[in-house]
């Protein structure tokens, strides 16, 4: 096991080979387009196939297509890309196809801007697409973290027959930090063999149909029921979240994920020298979320501050974990503007002093 | 000591199809079947299923399939064959989700030269969706979102996808074909064995577009649907081989067989 310097972006398609992935669709649209120019370097290296697609809306079909054949397959974008894979990635739920999607955020609505942005997190969590359907969504805060979570979606995804979706921002893409493979990986999860695909009917198994097709009500509820059975279980076993300074007292919960809690790190721990007691819950999965944690974690504090690069997202689900118990206020920039450890450490000092107003409540 | 000479091919399942009275979809997959029977490869071939008519097209072929979404067909056989070249893929799909809808999956799948085959099903309007204007809708034709007929100065002329496709530099075979006669559905199965044979070879991209009649949605008996066929569509859309790996694509061939 070797140390090498690689750029978010790159580990991330490595971490893919490395985890099986032969087959890569994608359409240009930064800033991830470092995430297809490594596949089509590396995957003829490996006798695996990348194509350039026409579009998002072709590319997530050809990712459709691979997954019902059985195959590891994964697809890349940025906001304005996974709104056109909607659809697909509607279907691949529908048909219980195992994908790994990656969504580098960019700032929006519209064509929105091309820096880092968390503003997805409502599209990824509560509303891919049409239908009844979750993703299990998993956001990394290091270069480290991007390739370990995207090895470990493709055993999730071929476990739950469901696609999982890593949800990064520009910073996780561009930036560049010391990453660790491992010389041989073990599945996380025990996988059976995938005797639904579509690999050709000579009657030694069932004949199999890749289908999201229920005409029968009663039938497309019995499938409703049995996918949230499957959502359920996800709740119940993949929680994953990073906790920073709950062992010990502290006046001021934070909650943030992705790249921004870095910045939130950096800010907790300035202030721990200065003796105000700060501590920070970090979601690594988004669905399902950490809302134990999170309930458990705001007990301890007088206050709770959420940091987003969004207009309040994850907030949403820190007010359903917490409720009215304790005051949330809320920290953000957006349209490509990062945050500041200083405007963290200035708004902690404004919850101590009373000055930070409060998020309403509904 | 008496012999079978006619039965049903192997490659089709022994079910009742929703298709209605007149519609040519039965006899295409049909066609499709013995096709797949003949040249052996039934067993490791797998169908992909448009929106449409054909939507159920994978309740009626013993082959694995998959269902794809509106026009995505040629994206989703593009998936499976990139997956595994050692599948026989074919995409099934109607002219609003090829020539309308999915007009970008299906010029980029034969551009690219996938080794899959399509097999385009022309009958000139929407059937699943109640009779609406299509693409390939003939000028002055009723449908119910052009009731006084497609007037060409709003909607356009019907594409002529075969035409169109068989200009792109890709090899490929591109051949347009029908069934509404004995005689023509012999020559159509023919124009889907060369289709198939080209890509079991591992030659190019084989497109197939056969003519069909949709009695229930032009509004007419499927006697005079036939004779409608014959009238308006056969002069605007000419059967034969557009284009072979062979040959290139500047002049239309003459209908062969």
């Amino acid at each position: 096991m070797t140390k090498k310097l690689m750029k978010g972006s790159e580990a991330i398609g490595e971490a893919a080979v490395q985890a099986g992935c032969h087959l890569f669709f994608g359409y240009p649209i930064t800033p991830q387009n470092e995430i297809p120019e490594y596949m089509s370097m590396r995957l003829p290296q490996v006798g695996g196939t990348f194509v350039q697609a026409e579009s998002e809306v072709a590319a997530s079909n050809m990712l459709y297509g691979a997954a019902g054949s059985g195959e590891r397959v994964m697809t890349s974008s940025s906001s304005p890309g996974i709104s056109l894979m909607a659809e697909a990635i509607s279907y691949l739920a529908g048909a219980e196809l195992p994908v790994v999607i990656v969504n580098i955020m960019r700032g929006g609505p519209g064509l929105g801007g091309i820096l880092p942005s968390q503003s997805d997190y409502f599209q990824a969590t509560k509303g891919t697409a049409h239908g009844d359907f979750r993703l299990l969504v998993l956001a990394p805060w290091s270069v480290q973290e991007a390739a370990n979570l995207v090895q470990d979606a493709f055993d999730l995804a071929d476990y739950y027959r469901n696609p999982v979706l890593i949800l990064g921002d520009g910073l996780i893409g561009q930036m560049m930090e010391p990453v660790e493979f491992a010389d041989s990986r073990e599945p996380i999860k025990v996988l059976p063999p995938k005797t639904w695909a579509a690999t050709g009917h000579n009657g030694s198994k069932p004949r199999s149909v890749i289908n999201s097709l229920f005409l029968d009500p009663e039938e497309l509820e019995r499938h409703n029921f049995h996918l949230k059975e499957k959502y359920d279980r996800m709740e119940r076993d993949e929680v994953r979240y990073e906790a920073h300074g709950l062992d010990t007292d502290y006046d001021v919960l934070i909650v943030a994920y992705g790249t921004v809690a870095r910045v939130c790190l950096t800010a907790l721990e300035e202030l721990a020298e200065e003796g105000v007691k700060v501590a920070m819950v970090r979601p690594v999965s988004l669905f399902p979320y950490p809302s134990a944690a999170v309930r458990e974690a705001a007990a301890g504090a007088k206050a709770v501050l959420v940091v987003e690069l969004s207009m309040g997202q994850m907030i949403e689900d820190v007010r359903l974990a917490v409720g009215r118990s304790k005051p949330i206020h809320f920290l953000n920039r957006v349209g490509g503007m990062l945050i500041s450890p200083d405007a963290v450490i200035d708004k902690i000092r404004a919850i101590e002093d009373g000055s930070s107003e409060e998020v309403r409540h509904a | 000591m008496l012999e079978t000479v006619f039965s049903r091919p192997d490659a089709l399942r022994d079910v009742t199809t929703h298709y209605c009275p007149g519609c040519t979809h039965g006899t295409i997959h049909r066609l499709i079947a013995e096709v797949l029977d003949e040249l052996g490869v039934r067993e490791r071939t797998v169908g992909v299923a448009p929106v449409g008519c054909a939507v159920l097209a994978y309740n009626y072929f013993e082959t694995d399939f998959h269902e794809a979404s509106h026009g995505r067909a040629p994206a989703v056989a593009t998936g499976i064959k990139r997956a595994r070249p050692d599948l026989v893929v074919f995409a099934y799909q109607g002219d609003g989700d090829l020539a309308s809808i999915g007009m970008a999956e299906i010029v980029h799948c034969a551009n690219r030269g996938e080794k899959v085959t399509v097999v385009f099903v022309n009958n000139a309007i929407y059937g699943m969706t109640g009779g609406q204007m299509a693409p390939t809708t003939m000028p002055g034709q009723v449908a119910t979102t052009c009731p006084l007929g497609r007037d060409v100065d709003m909607a356009g002329h019907p594409i002529r996808v075969s035409e169109m496709l068989s200009t792109l530099r890709t090899p490929a075979f591109v051949a347009r074909a029908s069934v509404h006669t004995p005689l023509l559905a012999v020559n159509a199965k023919e124009m889907l064995r060369r289709a198939f044979s080209y890509q079991v070879a591992g030659r190019c991209f084989s497109l197939v577009e056969i003519l069909s009649t949709c009695p229930t949605n032009w509004g007419i008996p499927p006697a005079e649907a036939t004779t409608w066929l014959e009238k308006n569509m056969l002069p605007y859309y000419p059967l034969g081989v557009f284009k072979t790996p062979e040959r290139g694509s500047r002049e239309p061939l003459p209908l062969e067989g």
